[in-house]
């Protein structure tokens, strides 16, 4: 357990994403064998990870730190336990076929380097996710997935559809993202601890603290919006926009479990409470029939299989809701036989779509002959997902109804929604796996072909893997189930899942019900489906629909607001701005006592005989003549350009003030800014064509003069306020004792300006010229309107005409 | 403003501003002055010369676009920090290095850098919006 462990774990999450920074380039060189050769990466992960089966399996989770924020205590640490370990598995084991079949599938794509990279960046980002300890890396690597997945279902950028469906997957799941990331700071909050396995040994504290409820809302959000649980759902079937092996990858084996792992993550944190069961049954429960439902209503094969995955993400969440040892265990079995059947199901219909041109349900049909390979994927994954016997789907659904077949009401109510949706799941598995391949030969926009070898490879191997994993019934129950249930409850789960048919038990006839139903509803097929598209019609509302509302809605208030604020008239802008400093000056002089302690009640009888004219020179009364004289010519002011230069010769002598009393640099800037003030404002009116004149009428005078002398009168009666206390020097003696030591330097205010506060000034140059770029584009934008400012040359030949 | 001896003595003026601006800029870790006033002096300089000569003759005088003056004065003041990273001291430590030229004395330190680099955005700031505005007036006379 050196260090060299906690490299080569943190690794598995890195190595896919350099990867995908090679990928392109590997594509360049490599060519049709990019995804061979890239298949590498995943296949090494998995072995790897395979490795530490046995030692997982023996109830030793494998950690894994660096130093990610040293400074705030938060390491970038993993854990490897049986859950993880599952996910992990899973993901790398599916990715390196899904990357073999994306080399097929996209073969002679002009972007498929890139295509491949952001296939390999979106498995590192989920690796990550199910392996991180550390809530923040979970949050950084959740949200990574989401950001891959918005490109990955973009990646077609060129359609509008393709574009939609991945702002709105984006802008779903990123919900959830933040929900995800205030409920882990909440938790942080609560127990003190960033890592998750930290967070498990503190008990019932997260249960019993008044937070509970909003830590559970958020949590629960977030994974309800990355797996499609009903009312989110509707992101799930537009993200079908997809190249199918990202459909096959990310919207049903991988990413949208990521929501799933997450519940069963927080199972021993959050639930096992009335709220977690009751809320995660009822949406798992409604995600179920209404997915299933859906993907009767299709006829896109992909579109079947979206919907399928809704339901089949709708059961999973029930089942983690119920919480019991043989839900969690029917679980974890689930996920593993869903992994397996959708992404092969999926992968076949790319396949088909490859050789046929459609996968309209309804234009295919008898393909056995020519693509028996697919036929064989196809019935294989059909099998799983319906759950004949020597099936992980046969195990799944038998654990399913062993921890649902209670004798109480709530219990039944739920059996029988889990039959329904099993049954209609398995409609649904017959008719993908049957109807394209059986009946009459229909004609193909493509004549019908087998796929290559780098395409049927990924669906036979995974409909085999189905049946194979169930078949080593014992190695699974141990090495798998056993630990990631172990993992989940937090108490050790004992695997009891058998191959044998026991015609006593309820549960067989329950399985046979489910399979009759299922068989009935595939003979019905068709006509359920124009029923519930007549229904569909009859409504005409979608969540879909629901959230394109809203979405304009968003944008047409953010219009409105920003049209009431920035409605564009300087006059109102200047006089909202002032007025409201002219209210953060005087408003807390007054509540705060500024006036009493300016003008004590006791004093107020005396304050003539306390009026003294200051003993200013000769001078001095000239600066602050010339001062008031500027000010009196600028109010009387006909003229603007009087009024400009009247202002001028004002912040001369307010300039010329902070000579005569000690601060020569202070004086110096404002000699030049007065002067340069000067400068721009007058090609400022001349550029704006002003009148000469100020024509505004008396209410306006009034009402800007009136604000200029509450302003003023603030900022004297602040400043008074302020030199009647004792002002504190102790900055000043530090920069004036330190300053030639330590800074080399003698001018103090230089000094502070580019040493002591330097960091201060180099955000404000930033600012000044980040203001320049601002008045250039305004001045270039108004000149723009159709006129293109002449080339140089032309314009000084046209120069020397005129003159 | 086109008067022939503005037009004759604008040159002169603006290169003794010049001038002085830097000398402003360089004695000001010691005496009044600094980047910021420099800054200031040399875009009234390069104000006074747009209003005598055309802007397009300042443009090409300046040889580059006013803002990446200002552009090149933020680098060079965010470098300046960063040359503290490699004797292992905190964003914007200053260093001094004393160089002998004959007789005097050279300062060089990492706060004059950065004050150049202020007096860089300044000038390049404000002289891109006193030509941007001058350029206007000189659309004018030509229409």
């Amino acid at each position: 357990m050196g260090p060299s462990l906690d490299v080569s774990v943190i690794l598995v999450a890195i190595a896919p994403f350099l990867a995908a920074a090679l990928a392109p380039a590997v594509h360049r060189f490599t060519g049709a064998f990019a995804g061979w050769f890239l298949a590498i990466v995943p296949a090494a992960i998995f072995l790897f990870l395979f490795g530490f089966l046995d030692e997982v399996a023996g109830g030793e989770p494998v950690r894994a730190s660096i130093d990610w924020v040293p400074s705030y205590g938060i390491g970038l640490s993993f854990l490897i336990d049986g859950l993880s370990l599952t996910f992990a598995l899973m993901i790398s084991g599916v990715g390196t076929l899904i990357i073999v079949y994306s080399g097929a599938y996209l073969a002679g794509h002009p972007h498929q380097g890139r295509f491949l990279g952001f296939m390999l960046a979106f498995m590192g980002a989920m690796l990550g996710l199910v392996l991180a300890d550390n809530m923040l890396a979970l949050y950084a690597f959740w949200e990574l997935t989401s950001v891959s997945s918005f490109l990955l279902i973009g990646f077609d950028h060129a359609r509008q559809a393709a574009r939609r469906a991945a702002i709105q997957a984006l802008v779903v799941t990123n919900l959830g993202g933040l929900a995800l990331l205030l409920g882990a700071l909440m938790v942080q909050h609560l127990t003190g601890q960033w890592d998750l396995s930290g967070v498990r040994e503190t008990g019932d504290l997260m249960r019993l603290s008044p937070f509970y409820a909003p830590v559970l809302v958020l949590f629960l959000l977030a994974a309800f919006s990355k797996s499609a649980q009903f009312p989110l759902h509707f992101w799930l079937p537009n993200a079908m926009e997809a190249p199918t092996p990202v459909s096959a990858f990310l919207h049903s084996a991988t990413m949208v479990q990521a929501g799933v792992y997450l519940l069963a993550r927080m199972t021993p944190i959050l639930g096992e409470t009335q709220a977690w069961m009751a809320t995660l049954t009822v949406f798992g429960g409604v995600t179920l029939v209404w997915g299933g439902f859906s993907a009767l209503k299709q006829i896109d094969l992909k579109q079947m299989l979206a919907s399928t995955t809704i339901a089949s993400l709708g059961l999973l969440v029930l089942l983690i809701g119920q919480g019991s040892e043989a839900a969690i265990a029917a679980m974890v079995v689930y996920f593993v036989a869903h992994a397996f059947y959708k992404a092969g199901l999926f992968l076949m219909v790319g396949v088909l779509d490859h050789g046929t041109g459609t996968r309209d349900l309804t234009a295919l049909g008898g393909l056995m002959r020519k693509m028996p390979v697919s036929f064989v994927a196809a019935v294989l994954s059909g099998v799983s997902m319906v759950g004949l016997p020597l099936t992980v789907g046969y195990l799944a659904k038998e654990e399913m109804y062993l921890g649902l077949a209670h004798a109480d009401p709530s219990s039944i109510l739920v059996l029988l929604v889990v039959v329904a949706g099993n049954a209609l799941l398995a409609a649904v598995g017959i008719a993908i796996a049957m109807r394209p391949f059986t009946g009459a030969t229909v004609e193909t926009p493509v004549p019908a072909h087998e796929g290559s070898f780098g395409l049927v490879l990924g669906p036979l191997v995974l409909g085999l893997l189905g049946i194979g994993v169930a078949l080593a019934t014992a190695w699974f129950g141990h090495d798998i189930l056993e630990p990631a249930g172990t993992a989940i409850l937090a108490e050790p789960v004992e695997s009891h899942l058998t191959l044998a048919l026991d015609l006593g038990s309820i549960l067989f006839w329950l399985s046979l019900l489910t399979w009759a139903l299922g068989a009935a509803v595939y003979y019905q097929l068709d006509a359920l489906r124009a029923l519930l598209r007549r229904a569909d019609a009859v409504i005409g509302w979608t969540f879909d629909k629901g959230f394109d509302v809203l979405m304009f809605g968003l944008v047409r208030m953010a219009g409105a607001v920003t049209r009431f604020l920035h409605h564009g008239r300087l006059e109102v802008y200047l006089v909202v701005v002032f007025s409201f400093f002219a209210i953060a000056l005087l408003a807390p002089w007054l509540t705060l006592g500024g006036l009493e302690r300016l003008m004590p009640p006791s004093a107020l009888g005396t304050w003539a005989a306390q009026w003294s004219w200051s003993d200013l020179t000769v001078y001095e009364w000239a600066v602050v003549a010339i001062a008031i004289i500027g000010l009196v010519a600028l109010v009387i002011a006909q003229n603007r350009l009087v009024a400009i230069l009247s202002l001028g010769v004002q912040g001369i002598a307010v300039a010329m003030l902070f000579l005569l009393f000690g601060a020569p640099d202070l004086s110096f800037t404002q000699f030049m800014v007065e002067i340069l003030s000067v400068v721009v404002l007058t090609l400022v009116m001349t550029r704006l064509k002003l009148d000469e004149r100020d024509h505004r009428p008396f209410e306006d005078a009034l009402r800007d003069g009136t604000i200029a002398v509450l302003c003023g009168l603030g900022v004297t009666l602040l400043l008074s306020t302020i030199l009647t206390g004792r002002l504190d020097n102790e900055l000043s003696g530090v920069f004036l004792a330190t300053s030639v030591p330590i800074a080399h330097g003698h001018n103090v205010v230089n000094v502070i300006l580019v040493d002591y506060r330097g960091f201060d000034t180099l955000g404000e140059i930033s600012v000044v010229m980040a203001a320049g770029i601002a008045i250039l584009a305004l001045i270039r934008g108004q000149r723009g309107a159709g006129r293109i400012p002449l080339p140089p040359a032309r314009s000084e030949r046209i120069k020397g005409m005129v003159r | 403003m086109n008067t022939v001896i503005f037009r004759t003595i604008a040159p002169l003026i603006v290169a003794v501003m010049v001038v002085f601006s830097v000398y402003i800029l360089l004695r000001g870790h010691n005496e009044p002055g600094g980047g910021f006033i420099g800054g200031l002096i040399a875009a009234s300089a390069i104000a006074i010369l747009g209003m005598s000569s055309s802007v397009w003759a300042v443009r090409r005088a300046l040889k580059f676009d006013p803002l990446a003056y200002a552009g090149f004065g933020v680098f060079i003041a965010g470098l300046s920090g960063l040359a503290s990273l490699f004797i292992g001291a905190p964003f914007m430590t200053s260093l001094w290095f004393y160089v002998e030229l004959g007789d005097t004395e050279v300062a060089l330190s990492t706060p004059m850098v950065f004050d150049i680099g202020v007096y860089f955005v300044v000038f390049g700031t404000l002289s891109a919006v006193a030509l941007a505005l001058e350029d206007e007036r000189d659309e004018e006379e030509i229409d």
